[in-house]
């Protein structure tokens, strides 16, 4: 019996047909209704009124600003995090010291400290109140309601997507293959290059889309510590949010669908990354 | 040689010419940093760019083309150096207000660049920022550069006063009507036929009706209700804090600021009946249809100033200051008043509004924050740490 259940054809799942319908409709269900029709209510919003006014809206200067700040933060902090996000990955994967887990803890503080709490920190921090953004208040480096305090939220939150993304493939690769080239002679920058940056280069690919789609949709932190001054400290999520409470409903809808459109391209890249390169990401990454 | 550029919709910078970008931009060194844009013909000619043909090219959508262009650090620069602090050339001045106030403003921000201009002056880039009165007056506290504050209330203006000493306590006699260009009162926005029959303050202690109401913490406006439903209990002999305590327990939702009370109430369809101020509600009238909702008024409400103030501790240059005071200043213009009572604010001059404007207001019976004891008062006790507000909403 044993024998003929291991290697005849025999589904594995012997559900009824109907349960089977009836599990995969409700999952279908389900996504339809609090993921699809959500993202098509936006798009609809957007164009209630045709697709002059919703282009007209993306013409407005606030709306040009918004769009502005949240590509300029994005290509900022991004790469920033990437940089840190490898120097990370490779300092606890390759080398042993002490308090690597305390390390490892840290990087993730980002993903449980609430998005809130890390704008107030920083308000708490560089606001005209401390000691140090007293002093740079006073020398013309506002650093809260200003340009670099919504830069550092954005950083504080996307921090560790690439680092997390890096960690495990860099694990699982373990130092075998850095350790041979540094016995044939290579210099620690060129075991980088050749060994290590080709070996992950999928995951960190990865772990940058995830971490641009954050750094463009921050809101809470963002909302914080950006002073809502139009047209100069406010990114698109949080354009949205005062078209919206100023009745321009078409203006905060097609700005939100240009996020939205930002977030789907995003998911696309990384959809065409794992198609195009199944095999070599199946052999990078297992997680 | 010195050179103007223009770097923003209206923002223009002044310096040293480096090179020519070669697509009709130039790159100076304004001192604290590089700077790229269009030059204009001469240094003087910065007081002909007008207003408006400023503002069509910021619509057009040319400088956005050329901030892509300009690539990561000038974008870093443009961004990081537009504050008032650090862009001498330019006047900015940027508006610290509360919530209801946003329509008001993006039209008077216009109107005054009109006027000022015309007055031989360059035009000046107006920045707003808008949000709960006591959450706008925190951001001040904690380090929002404002040139001028225009919050609910004047003792949001005197924390910030207090905190900061960025200007002196005794701001509100600086401009006449207790520094309040503009007033307004208390009213009830309910739903098309007010189905719950919602005639006056005692209506909203009645079980099952849902009252919206921001959070008296954050927000002016909020305050405002609250004692114009305290005034209302004293009027009919009914125990004040039980009474407003019994209309709290009716609240369902407490937003932050004004304007999230309304789409709570108008777009999200939840509760019975908004305390609203009375531009915000004639406003989402206007916005949202007149067969959605009605405005009633209560028998006593109360008259709620919200007062305007130059925060003079961060004006850098007399420049600026001389086009602040006469930001607030102009104000008071009979054209701005108009431009007050036409966005349903009630406002003191009417020589200019239209008739109908000026005709909208329903008589209605207002006590005043005097008859409370004013502001420092009223403050501490009912709203601070601790205070009225405090012990009703534990119950």
């Amino acid at each position: 019996m044993s024998d003929i259940a291991l290697t005849s054809p025999v589904p594995v799942t012997t559900e009824p047909v109907l349960i089977r319908s009836l599990l995969i409709g409700l999952s279908l269900a389900f996504v339809a209704l609090f993921l699809f029709a959500p993202l098509v209510t936006v798009f609809v919003e957007a164009l209630r009124q045709g697709w002059v006014a919703a282009l007209d809206a993306l013409r407005l200067p606030d709306a040009q600003a918004a769009i502005r700040m949240t590509l300029t933060i994005a290509a900022i902090a991004v790469p920033i995090n990437a940089v840190f996000g490898i120097a990370a990955a490779w300092a606890i994967t390759k080398f042993d010291f002490p308090g690597k887990a305390f390390l490892i803890t840290l990087i993730d503080l980002p993903f449980s400290v609430s998005p809130v709490v890390a704008g107030l920190m920083l308000v708490l921090l560089f606001g005209a109140n401390s000691t140090l953004g007293g002093w740079l208040i006073a020398n013309d480096m506002p650093i809260v309601f200003a340009f670099p305090g919504i830069l550092l939220a954005t950083l504080f939150v996307t921090f560790p997507f690439v680092a997390r993304e890096l960690i495990p493939v860099m694990i699982e690769q373990g130092r075998a293959e850095e350790e041979a080239a540094l016995t044939l002679g290579a210099s620690g920058w060129r075991t980088f290059f050749t060994v290590t940056l080709p070996n992950i280069r999928w995951a960190l690919l990865y772990g940058v889309l995830l971490c641009n789609a954050r750094a463009m949709g921050e809101f809470g932190a963002v909302a914080v510590v950006s002073g809502k001054i139009r047209g100069e400290t406010a990114t698109m999520p949080t354009m949205v949010e005062m078209f919206y409470n100023e009745y321009l409903s078409v203006a905060a809808f097609t700005l939100a669908a240009v996020l939205a459109m930002l977030a789907l391209l995003t998911l696309l890249l990384k959809s065409l990354l794992e198609w195009r390169h199944a095999d070599l990401l199946a052999a990078t990454r297992r997680h | 040689m010195y050179r103007t550029i223009q770097i923003g919709g209206h923002t223009l910078a002044q310096g040293i010419f480096l090179r020519s970008l070669g697509d009709g931009r130039i790159e100076i060194d304004a001192g604290h940093a590089r700077r790229s844009g269009h030059p204009v013909a001469t240094p003087r000619s910065s007081e002909t760019v007008s207003f408006h043909s400023a503002f069509r090219k910021a619509l057009t959508g040319g400088h956005l083309r050329g901030g892509l262009l300009a690539g990561l650090t000038g974008l870093v620069l443009a961004f990081g150096g537009t504050t008032p602090a650090a862009a001498q050339d330019s006047i900015e001045i940027l508006n610290v207000s509360y919530d209801p106030t946003r329509e008001f403003y993006r039209e008077y921000n216009e109107l005054f660049n009109v006027w000022w201009t015309a007055q031989g002056n360059a035009p000046v880039t107006i920045r707003q920022s808008h949000g709960g009165a006591g959450a706008q007056a925190r951001a001040v506290i904690d380090g929002l550069e404002a040139t001028v504050v225009t919050l609910a209330l004047s003792a949001d203006i005197d924390a910030i006063s207090e905190r900061t000493g960025l200007f002196p306590a005794d701001w509100q006699s600086r401009l006449p009507h207790n520094s309040s260009p503009y007033t307004s009162t208390i009213v009830f926005l309910v739903r098309e036929g007010n189905p719950r029959g919602i005639e006056d303050w005692d209506d909203l202690v009645a079980d099952g009706v849902q009252v919206i109401t921001p959070n008296p913490k954050t927000s002016g406006g909020a305050r405002w209700n609250f004692l114009a439903a305290w005034a209302y209990a004293e009027r009919n002999d009914l125990d004040p804090a039980e009474f407003v305590g019994a209309m709290y327990r009716n609240v369902p939702v407490l937003d932050t600021g004004a304007r999230g009370s309304t789409t709570t109430f108008t777009q999200r369809g939840i509760g019975d009946v908004l305390l609203a101020w009375e531009n915000e509600a004639f406003l989402a009238l206007a916005e949202l249809g007149e067969d959605a909702f009605d405005i009633v008024v209560p028998s006593v409400s109360i008259l709620a100033e919200p007062p305007v103030t130059l925060v003079d501790g961060n004006i850098t240059s007399d420049a600026l200051r001389a086009a602040a005071e006469a930001y607030l200043q102009h104000l008071y213009s009979p054209e701005a008043q108009a431009l007050a009572l036409s966005h349903y604010y009630r406002a003191w001059d009417t020589s200019q509004a239209a008739p109908e404007d000026a005709a909208r207001f329903p008589e209605v019976e207002l006590v005043t924050i005097a008859d409370f004891g004013g502001w420092p008062v009223v403050q501490p006790e009912y709203f601070g740490e601790g205070g009225i507000f405090d012990q009703i909403y534990e119950e």
